[in-house]
């Protein structure tokens, strides 16, 4: 397991991994948005968490659809589904979901102070955000294994999966954004949101990687 | 619609001459034998697969002994692929069953695919390493690249080796843990009639140990003592 995880954070960090595109295509949503919205900083601030949240989810998207589909193409991914005795495929999936999230969504993460000074947003704010995405975006990658397990024998399955899994994605977005707000506006909730938040995340830790598993198990058939 | 004639054969002809009388009998009389004294038997019977609505093939029945082999020939669509990948359990038989003493037959075998199943990125090491944590093995990476003559290529990444390399690699990841059953489908393809020798050597070793080791393949391997499956008629 440990082998797998390592694996795939050096794959992910050497070239052609997919680690720099999202956070590029993370910056070019976030620096589009003022423009968009006009030069009120207030506004600006004010919405910036959900702005923050919803580059990152998109960005989270983005690399997805390749997280079995390499493995598929070079034949590893059989015999991933031939060691299922070793090593089970759940765990396999789960293993490859921390190494994605390393490589692709911990560096969302890193980059969320900087993008957040583009927003004009207070420290307690970005570190609110930094805390929820934290939180949220092993919540994305968990569910994003599904759609990319299912998705993985249809050779252009890229907008197919991100279109698949949003609906699932959706309560990590509102509570995830809802926590934020609970930091820094007073009286809103921000204890309730953020276990939530959380025990969505465990949730999809756990059922994600078994519905990857059985679901690339019968990706053959 | 498909119609698939399968003719199977024994070769009886097991090679004897090649034996002689020692230590080497005493060991591979232990390897084919597990602690119970039973003699490892694969056995599949009355195997049917469909893929969608099409039959690709219908009852094959076969034996395999530990220290046994089968070449499975037969024409292009003939059904060798979708043998090895029921065998292997990635694809449902519709019809009959294989069992390796009794018990499932994928987690005591190895698979070497069509795709070599490497990592252009990595290095040959690190992509060998890594199969051997995945696969829990106790073997040494530079034993396996050893067996295949490629010792000198183990810091070099895999993508920058030839077809017929990157081949052998993909065959020494076989050794990096040890299993009694080989599914091969195509082994040799990419190789040189070096290699070609080579990897036959190497099949007999396995045999010879007690293993057993099943090829589909369209060049003959020449490995004696092997049984033959051949598929006659492909599409029709």
């Amino acid at each position: 397991m440990m082998a797998l995880i390592l694996r795939d954070i050096k794959l992910g960090l050497r070239a052609g991994g997919g680690a720099l595109v999202g956070i590029l295509f993370y910056l070019a949503i976030v620096a589009v948005t003022p423009f968009a919205m006009g030069p009120d900083l207030n506004l600006l601030a004010r919405i910036g968490p959900a702005i923050l949240w919803t580059g990152a989810l998109l960005a989270s998207l983005l690399g997805l659809e390749r997280l079995f589909q390499i493995d598929r193409e070079d034949g590893s991914l059989d015999l991933m589904v031939l060691n299922n005795n070793e090593v089970p495929l759940g765990l396999a999936v789960f293993s490859k979901c921390v190494a994605h999230w390393i490589t692709t969504g911990l560096p969302l993460v890193i980059v969320t102070p900087l993008l957040g000074l583009l927003l004009n947003m207070d420290g307690l704010a970005i570190g609110a955000t930094m805390l929820t995405l934290l939180i949220g975006t092993p919540a994305i990658t968990f569910i994003g294994a599904v759609g990319a397990a299912v998705a993985v024998t249809l050779p252009r399955g890229g907008l197919l999966v991100s279109v698949v899994i949003l609906p699932f994605a959706i309560p990590v977005l509102i509570f995830g954004v809802m926590a934020t707000f609970g930091a820094t506006v007073s009286g809103a909730p921000f204890q309730a949101p953020l276990l939530l938040l959380t025990a969505l995340m465990l949730f999809f830790a756990v059922l994600g990687p078994l519905a990857a598993g059985y679901a690339l198990k019968s990706a053959n058939d | 619609m498909l119609q698939c004639i399968i003719v199977f054969w024994l070769d009886l002809k097991r090679d004897k001459g090649q034996k002689r009388i020692g230590i080497s009998t005493f060991t591979n009389f232990m390897a084919k034998h597990d602690r119970t004294g039973f003699l490892m038997k694969l056995i599949a019977e009355n195997l049917s697969a469909d893929r969608g609505e099409v039959r690709i093939f219908e009852k094959v029945s076969f034996e395999l002994s530990a220290g046994e082999g089968m070449v499975v020939t037969g024409p292009n669509g003939a059904g060798k692929s979708t043998l090895l990948r029921v065998l292997a359990g990635f694809l449902r038989s519709s019809q009959g069953r294989v069992q390796l003493d009794g018990g499932e037959l994928a987690p005591q075998s190895h698979f070497l695919g069509p795709n070599n199943g490497m990592k252009p990125n990595l290095s040959v090491a690190e992509n060998l390493d890594f199969w051997r944590r995945y696969y829990v093995g106790t073997s040494n990476i530079y034993d396996a690249l050893e067996k295949v003559q490629l010792a000198h290529v183990r810091d070099m990444p895999f993508n920058d080796l030839s077809t017929g390399q990157k081949r052998r690699v993909a065959i020494a990841r076989v050794f990096v843990a040890h299993r009694p059953v080989w599914l091969m489908d195509e082994p040799t393809s990419g190789l040189d009639s070096d290699a070609e020798a080579m990897f036959a050597a190497l099949v007999a070793d396995h045999m010879n140990g007690g293993g057993i080791v099943i090829a589909a393949t369209h060049l003959p391997i020449v490995v004696k003592g092997m049984k033959r499956l051949r598929f006659e008629g492909g599409a029709s």
